[in-house]
């Protein structure tokens, strides 16, 4: 039983076709699991489903074996789910620090602490915590992106895509940073386009084809199982 | 030199004291439409209306007061009336947001259809003020009227020229600026403040990070109706309350936001002061000015005048073209229109 569960998840945007069939994604805290396949798979959509942002008509979503399959987003993230979106993921006219306060907004107690821990996970935050979000690098905007979620002390974080448009060298950071986010005790659910990378680093792998579960098992397994590789991972 | 001196008394008592005078009223209205836009997202026509809707509301409060023989002694009653218009504009505005625009919020209307919704409600503003008040000119400003009188000016410095500052003009550059210092320190420090900035910034991350929108949008229309009764009661004290001249400031009021970068409050107030420079500088007759810095003896023969006064509209709106075409996101970087 994992502590944050989609099962059989089915259903798309609105009233439009159906995306997913089908489709299960789980992780457990202190996790980090990992969802790839081509483009079109469908793995953004089965992480926003997870997340509430799309209408299902089959299957449940459960976290620590409550359903909150009738929750909002915003109702998610007061149930203790944290989500990055893939673009657009800080306020680009406001401050690093007012970004963290931002993501601290529906906390009523004292969240300086966590705003510390923070910045002890992304020390280059501190140092810029005056600069308005829009006038840091990529990488850096994600580091934002994800402190920002972090903000409400999460049990699951949720990531679209962390290292889309950044260059290898930071996303080999930004992934380091993901695995010391996953030691604090956090279930981390993310999609990925670079998908030998983030099989290394997963404890669990989701390889979706057409919005259905293709391969499922952990990262080092999927990486040596030679259909895997040869389909998706580029031989 | 003491010509020099001349020249400076002449043009900051027909320029420079009226521009910054005009120039904080076209700001506070500026300050009203740029604050919708980046919360609604829309551009309000109904704006300058509502300026008219709450001078109206303050001159008839001022009006119970002066009856009642309460006055602000030497400054004048309105500014005694001024929160109560506020509070009755406030109450208004949020009624025309329930009615009107909440429904075109709720079925996610492109922001056109919410801008030809104001100018709806800015006919109708129209129509009630005219009923209620009449359209005719009228002067509410009482109290004592000079800081500083021309002849007063001439005798403390020896000058030929006069440098007269009225009072309306001085109470609306210190009401202008702490409007304007409250405003900044509401939207930089309190909480609500920033929620509001990162709505306007990236409306789905606020949402995510648990915004109530619908808060949002409330506070937006209760600071904009403050600002725009504030404006229209300082634009009437200064000069004389007339609805169809609250209507034409639109025009000017929009030129500032666009000059400045709409979206951007620092630009509204810097785009306020622009309009108000170039209206009053390029409709200024320089013949007395340039005489006086010539040579000794020497009058221009024309009035030295670039445009008639009765065209200063033109020059907001020759502006308003030309950061369109030149610089769409004018002067402080706002949102491209």
């Amino acid at each position: 039983m994992s502590y944050l569960i989609g099962e059989n998840m089915t259903g798309g945007y609105g009233k439009g076709a159906d995306i997913l069939h089908d489709c299960t994604i789980a992780v457990d805290k202190g996790e980090i699991a990992v969802i790839v396949g081509p483009n079109g798979a469908g793995k953004s959509t089965a992480m926003k489903a997870v997340f509430g942002m799309l209408s299902l008509h089959g299957g449940s979503v459960r976290l620590d074996g409550k359903d909150i399959g009738k929750l909002s987003p915003q109702a998610r993230v007061h149930a203790g789910m944290g989500f990055v979106p893939q673009n657009a993921n800080v306020f680009t006219s406001m401050t690093v620090q007012e970004n963290l306060e931002m993501g601290a907004y529906i906390r009523e107690d004292d969240f300086t602490g966590t705003m510390e821990k923070v910045f002890d996970l992304f020390p280059i935050l501190k140092e810029k915590r005056k600069q308005h979000a829009g006038e840091l690098s990529g990488g850096q905007r994600q580091q934002v992106a994800v402190g920002r979620a972090l903000m409400t002390k999460p049990k699951v974080l949720m990531l679209d895509e962390p290292t889309a448009g950044v260059s290898p060298i930071v996303m080999d950071e930004l992934f380091d940073r993901i695995i010391e986010v996953a030691r604090l005790g956090i279930a981390i659910l993310m999609v990925e386009q670079n998908a030998r990378q983030a099989l290394n680093i997963a404890d669990k792998g989701y390889v979706l084809v057409q919005g259905r579960n293709r391969f499922t098992d952990t990262g080092a397994a999927l990486l040596a199982n030679p259909e895997v590789r040869k389909s998706f991972l580029g031989g | 030199m003491h010509d020099i001196l001349n020249a400076l008394a002449l043009y900051s008592n027909y320029v420079i004291v009226p521009g910054l005078a005009y120039g904080s009223q076209l700001a506070l209205g500026a300050l009203g439409v740029t604050l919708i836009y980046s919360i609604l997202r829309f551009s309000n026509f109904a704006h300058g209306d509502t300026m008219a809707f709450g001078t109206m509301l303050t001159i008839a409060v001022t009006n119970v007061f002066l009856g009642w023989g309460i006055s602000a002694g030497p400054l004048p009653t309105a500014l005694l009336a001024l929160p109560f218009g506020i509070l009755g504009t406030v109450a208004f505005v949020l009624l025309t947001d329930r009615l009107v625009y909440r429904y075109y919020r709720k079925v996610k209307a492109a922001s056109i259809v919410l801008m030809m919704a104001s100018v709806g409600i800015m006919f109708i503003i129209n129509g009630i003020v005219r009923v209620a008040y009449g359209p005719a000119e009228r002067k509410f400003f009482d109290g004592e009227r000079f800081i500083i009188k021309a002849r007063a000016f001439k005798e403390m410095t020896g000058l030929d020229e006069g440098l007269a500052i009225r009072s309306t003009q001085a109470i609306t550059v210190v009401v202008a600026l702490v409007v304007m210092i409250a405003l900044f320190w509401f939207l930089q420090k309190s909480r609500t403040g920033k929620a509001m900035r990162a709505y306007s910034d990236n409306e789905d991350l606020a949402l995510l990070s648990g915004v109530n929108p619908d808060k949002v949008v409330m506070v937006a229309w209760i600071i904009a109706a403050a600002l725009a009764t504030i404006a229209g009661v300082l634009y009437g004290l200064d000069k004389s309350f007339k609805p169809f001249t609250y209507f034409q400031l639109l025009l000017p009021i929009f030129a500032s936001a666009i000059v400045g970068g709409i979206g951007n409050p620092i630009g509204a107030i810097a785009g306020g002061f622009v309009i108000a420079f170039s209206e009053m500088g390029v409709t200024y007759a320089y013949k007395r000015f340039l005489a006086y810095l010539g040579p000794d003896g020497w009058v221009p023969d024309s009035l030295m005048q670039l445009l008639s006064t009765d065209y200063k509209f033109a020059v907001s709106f020759v502006i308003l073209v030309l950061v369109l075409l030149v610089r769409p996101t004018g002067i402080f970087k706002g949102k491209v229109l």
